[in-house]
């Protein structure tokens, strides 16, 4: 479905994506962990077309690498910042709506999914974004982007700073997108969550790939947690 | 003095509307650019001169739609070819840019239509006195002109608070990364409202060009003004333009009306003045003298005592 393949972004002069090549399946929970600074984010952006890469991007086939953001979008990749970028002007509500494509068609996701989900969210739909908690406006930039109806969501850090409840909340979601048939690339640095959810995971140390396996296999593979994981 | 104030009312309330149209699109951009378009009040200019000569093939009526129309387009091709590629070099490459623009704006417009001022007029189904009071006539065109301001601004509210593209704009001033992100056209989003603020500005240029004047300055003599507005109203806030345009226009309305002079002031407190005196000059100022001075002073006073501007969140 996404296949990645010998990515290179910079920043200024800084060389920070050095040949990155990964891929993620249909229906696939892909998760790439790392420390901090090791280009994780900028492997989204990049997808995103946030920052420019260097390199092939490919989804369903076709070449996205060097579209603009919005192209990307459209063409069913979601994006769900590590900032929680939520409309903070903009009551919960619209902010959701912001998140439709196409209006006459919105696929597997409605607002009031989002609210069954969330009851916290649909209790405080009128209210301004910028006056939720973390962990509600964490959960509001994933319904956003899911209102989108993406095919394959990309995930920053979705539990950095919340409280061990929220996580919970954060995993049973993740769950339930990808039972609805959408793939899932999780930034995570938190490894118990991934190692749950994941088919698969890859670690990335100074700006490239050095491990691909399963949770099982990365369990059981104590060199590379203390080498390239383990703080 | 009752007719006085309430005509003075009544135009302040008339030029501030008026100006709330160039105001309200001036901010919208800035927002979206975090630039001042320098060239704003050219394209209210250029609204006169095309619906001034849509008016002399057609009449006056086809020219208050379609000069705002063309207005709007020059505005769109100005963000989509210029202003556009300026962005990447930065906000001083891009006000020069605006500054120049201005610049281009008038001397094409002399180039075309000459420097005279032309007789571009109100049309004549507008031309009687729509009321008599105290003696004192109020043109029908003045009620047109307040019509065309409050209507404008009505539909503005609605499409920016009701409408999804108001929504989309909103998110696009204010997070336009994120709004990309979920797959809204944030540069198509941007020359829209570039070209609907030209437009604004043309639809201002088209009803005030009969009353005010057409000629190659009409651009320098409101341009400042709107300046003004948006800084006191706050840089991006579009209430804070409404209210600061009405401010100005009331502001300037009454001081030209109301002839007072600092005599005047200090006589109310029994102090006289001697006619013969060096400060002659100073004692005999009167209001209406200094009226053009009041929205600069206003501007100066604001920047020192709340750089936000009335409403603004962002500091000038």
């Amino acid at each position: 479905m996404l296949e990645v393949n010998d990515l290179h972004a910079y920043y200024g002069k800084s060389h920070i994506l050095q040949g990155v090549t990964f891929n993620v399946q249909e229906g696939e929970i892909v998760s790439l962990l790392g420390r901090n600074g090791v280009g994780r984010s900028t492997t989204i952006k990049s997808i995103m077309g946030e920052v420019a890469p260097q390199g092939s991007v490919k989804f369903r086939g076709e070449e996205i690498a060097g579209l603009k953001e919005h192209e990307v979008a459209n063409r069913g990749l979601g994006y769900v910042p590590e900032n929680r970028d939520v409309f903070p002007g903009l009551t919960v509500r619209q902010n959701l709506l912001l998140g439709i494509k196409n209006m006459k068609d919105q696929g597997r996701w409605k607002m009031d999914d989002m609210f069954d989900m969330f009851p916290n969210l649909g209790r405080r739909a009128d209210v301004n974004a910028g006056v939720l908690s973390g962990g509600e406006q964490q959960m509001l930039t994933m319904c956003r982007t899911l209102m989108g109806d993406p095919d394959l969501i990309m995930i920053d850090e979705p539990t950095e700073g919340l409280a061990p409840k929220i996580v919970e909340q954060v995993g049973d979601l993740l769950s339930e997108i990808a039972k609805r048939g959408v793939s899932i690339l999780l930034v995570e640095q938190k490894l118990a969550i991934a190692l749950k959810i994941s088919h698969r995971l890859y670690v990335m140390g100074h700006g490239h790939m050095v491990y691909e396996g399963t949770p099982d296999e990365l369990k059981a593979n104590e060199q590379i947690r203390k080498e390239w994981l383990e703080v | 003095m009752f007719e006085l104030l309430f005509f003075s009312l009544l135009n302040g309330v008339v030029t501030g509307l008026l100006l709330f149209m160039l105001a309200s699109g001036l901010t919208l951009i800035f927002s979206m650019m975090g630039v001042l378009n320098f060239a704003h009040a050219s394209f209210y200019m250029l609204g006169a001169y095309f619906a001034y000569t849509i008016s002399t093939y057609v009449g006056f009526w086809p020219g208050l739609i379609l000069a705002p129309i063309l207005v709007g387009l020059v505005g769109a091709v100005v963000e989509r070819y210029g202003l556009r590629h300026v962005h990447r070099w930065g906000h001083v490459a891009e006000l020069i840019f605006t500054f120049g623009l201005a610049f281009l704006i008038e001397e094409v417009v002399q180039f075309i239509w000459g420097k005279d001022t032309k007789a571009y007029q109100e049309p004549e189904v507008l031309q009687f006195a729509l009321f008599n009071f105290f003696g004192q006539d109020f043109p029908a065109y003045k009620a047109f002109m307040l019509l065309i301001s409050i209507s404008i601004f009505v539909v503005l509210l609605l499409i920016l608070t009701k409408s999804r593209i108001g929504l989309i704009i909103q998110a696009a001033i204010t997070h336009p990364n994120m709004t990309a992100m979920l797959g809204h056209n944030v540069p198509l989003v941007f020359m829209g409202v570039f070209g609907v603020g030209a437009a604004l500005a043309g639809v201002a240029g088209v009803i005030a060009g009969p009353a005010l004047g057409t000629f190659p300055g009409m651009a320098v003599v409101l341009g400042p003004i709107v300046f003004v507005i948006v800084v006191v109203g706050g840089l991006g806030s579009l209430v804070g333009a409404f209210v600061a345009s009405l401010l100005i226009g009331l502001l300037q309305t009454f001081a030209i009306a109301l002839d007072y002079s600092v005599n005047d002031l200090l006589m109310l407190f029994n102090i006289t003045t001697d006619a013969d005196s060096a400060l002659r000059d100073l004692w005999t100022l009167s209001l209406p003298q200094i009226a053009p001075l009041l929205p600069y002073l206003l501007l100066v006073l604001i920047l020192i005592f709340r750089p936000t501007g009335l409403f603004g969140k962002r500091e000038t």
